[in-house]
């Protein structure tokens, strides 16, 4: 018989500690799948954020650090510029990537810093138990904003893309999701992609996944998936927002 | 050459090739001089955005095995603590300069040593040290940072280099020159597993307590080596001392004059210099109490290595206090008055 399907073997065979129907399970998976095919892990290294995705450490195989909350794209610099034979990503959340470490992540890409970022948006801090996020959904019910995200008292949420995509110096930038088989596809497209480029010296590459938080969402996990296709992708629509190479050839 | 540029050439000499920092007074030379000469000798100088984005580059470049430093001044020495914590947690090494001004807050830029308290407690969150180096003149800045880099290599742990406005700025001839690296094990570094071997982590997180403590104890059995082989300090006048001044830095210079001046008189005075600030020199100290009848301590500050000095000497005799703050020096004139007081067996002031 012909295996056809196992697990990447940049995956390790630690058991995941996420909820039941936690969507960081497929990225982790997807991100294997991208180091696998390209032939990387023996000289990448890994960046694990403060958040739900801390102990991805003990989850793939390659060498990992793990950074200070929202630190991980200055780590990932330092890792880089110390040697930029090795191939190196961050794994981050959005409170870590677009709240705390909003300085970190807007000049990482700024500098066109030669490093690939996997930003997981679930509009909430899921690993201490469901606050308020930078991404949260205006009216979102959390912890912290327990009668709804009032925008007029606490603002509006970041679109991260959107807002690097101003700046001249990211190489890529694309908005995934997770929730369903053709969506996790073309996730998995711009993720390899994103390590693609990297390889390629194109310069800072960021892939946001639209994800599920089921328990913090206090949802089913199938009603968390339809509820990123209600709620989450009309606020934060799905697409490339910057892919400069590409925007160089059509300009021949 | 400037301070503060001498201790730029000597990280480079000293194998230094990566430098993150964010501008600030009065230590800015050395990014400049990094800026200079890193791109020629095939070296890596990056301004980052924030003293906290360039601590953690820092932990970057330290975690994949490589020598790297930082530099700056004491509010942004604040800003860096949050990674300085997180790499004593990881048990990285690395050097980080603290050319210090006046403060709190904003304070001001002229030469302070209030940071004492900061560096000497590690300086941030959790259990940990940092070895903390404190010259007292242009070449001691060189020596004391190539002794740094070394240091943090051989015990995992940073070291600081605790200078002040004056050590930074002033003038001096220094020799710098190249100097064999020690052999140091950092199998422990990032640097990709070749898929030649299991991956290496580096971490500062332990969800378990057990092994968080075994950790830290593990931790501070290093710095009990560092206490017993790295107290560095030196002894001036100090045979027949019947005072002994304590002092570092700039402060240890002003109280040399005053002791030579109150040895004119027939004072029977000495200067003990705490080179290294942790390990803090006890031994010297505890020693030095069995015939000084009492101590001076000299500080450009409201009084911080004081309460250590009373400590090491176990409070056997009165320790009188000449301070200045807010980014003045004492005078020699000053410490003088402090030491003829004390000979009188009581405060000058």
């Amino acid at each position: 018989m012909s295996v056809v399907f196992k697990k990447p073997h940049a995956l390790t065979d630690a058991v995941l500690h996420y909820c039941p129907g936690c969507t960081h399970g497929i990225v982790h998976r997807l991100v294997a799948e991208a180091i696998d095919e390209l032939g990387i892990e023996g000289r990448t290294i890994g960046v694990a954020p403060v958040g739900c995705a801390v102990f991805a450490y003990d989850y793939f195989t390659c060498d990992m650090a793990e950074a200070a909350h929202g630190r991980a794209p200055a780590v990932a610099t330092g890792l880089k510029r110390a040697d930029p034979s090795n191939i190196v990503f961050t794994y981050q959340g959005d409170g870590d990537l677009a709240s705390i470490g909003t300085a970190e992540t807007v000049h990482a890409a700024a500098r066109n810093e030669n490093i690939t970022v996997i930003f997981i948006n679930n509009a909430i801090y899921g690993m201490t138990g469901g606050q308020m996020a930078p991404t949260s959904l205006p009216g979102q019910v959390t912890q912290t904003s327990p009668y709804g995200r009032d925008v007029n008292h606490c603002g509006y949420p970041v679109r991260v893309c959107e807002m690097l995509a101003t700046l001249d110096g990211p190489e890529y930038l694309e908005r995934v999701a997770v929730n369903s088989v053709k969506n996790v596809r073309a996730a998995k497209k711009a993720i390899r992609k994103a390590f693609q480029n990297q390889i390629e010296g194109k310069g800072f590459s960021l892939v946001e996944v639209i994800s599920s938080c089921p328990t913090n969402w206090g949802m089913s996990p199938v009603k968390a998936l339809e509820w990123i296709d209600e709620k989450m992708i009309p606020y934060y629509p799905l697409g490339v927002y910057k892919d400069r190479s590409a925007g160089r050839e059509e300009a021949k | 050459m400037k301070g503060n540029e001498a201790i730029a050439e000597a990280a480079i000499q000293a194998g230094c090739r990566h430098y993150f920092g964010y501008p600030i007074t009065p230590q800015t030379e050395v990014a400049a001089y990094m800026a200079k000469r890193m791109p020629k000798i095939g070296g890596c100088f990056l301004q980052a955005e924030s003293e906290i984005a360039a601590i953690n580059m820092v932990y970057g470049v330290a975690s994949a095995g490589h020598r790297v430093m930082t530099s700056s001044s004491s509010p942004g020495i604040s800003l860096k603590g949050e990674g300085l914590s997180y790499m004593a947690g990881a048990n990285l090494p690395a050097l980080v300069v603290n050319v210090q001004r006046g403060g709190p807050g904003l304070g001001g830029i002229q030469p302070s040593q209030s940071d004492y308290n900061q560096a000497t407690r590690g300086g941030a969150h959790g259990d940990f040290h940092l070895l903390v180096l404190a010259p007292a003149s242009v070449q001691e800045m060189a020596d004391l940072t190539m002794l740094g880099f070394d240091l943090a290599d051989k015990y995992r742990m940073t070291a600081m280099i605790l200078a002040d406005g004056t050590m930074g700025q002033m003038m001096e001839p220094v020799e710098i020159h190249p100097r064999e690296i020690p052999e140091c094990d950092k199998s422990w570094a990032l640097t990709g597993t070749k898929m030649k071997r299991e991956h290496n982590i580096i971490n500062s997180l332990s969800m378990d307590p057990y092994d968080l403590e075994r950790m830290n104890v593990e931790r501070y059995e290093r710095y009990a080596a560092v206490e017993r082989d790295e107290v560095r300090y030196e002894a001036y006048r100090m045979d027949d001392a019947e005072i002994c001044v304590v002092a570092f830095g700039i402060a240890a210079r002003v109280a040399k004059n005053a002791i030579n001046e109150a040895r004119g008189q027939g004072v029977k005075v000495g200067l003990i210099r705490p080179v290294t600030l942790w390990p803090f020199p006890k031994a010297p100290l505890l020693a030095a109490a069995e015939k000084c009848e009492r101590f001076i301590t000299v500080e450009l500050n409201m009084g911080q290595m004081v309460d250590d000095v009373r400590l090491a000497i176990e409070c056997r005799r009165p320790v009188d206090t000449c301070n200045r703050t807010g980014g003045v020096i004492p005078s020699a004139a000053e410490v003088y008055s402090a030491i003829m007081g004390a000979q009188k067996g009581g405060a000058a002031k």
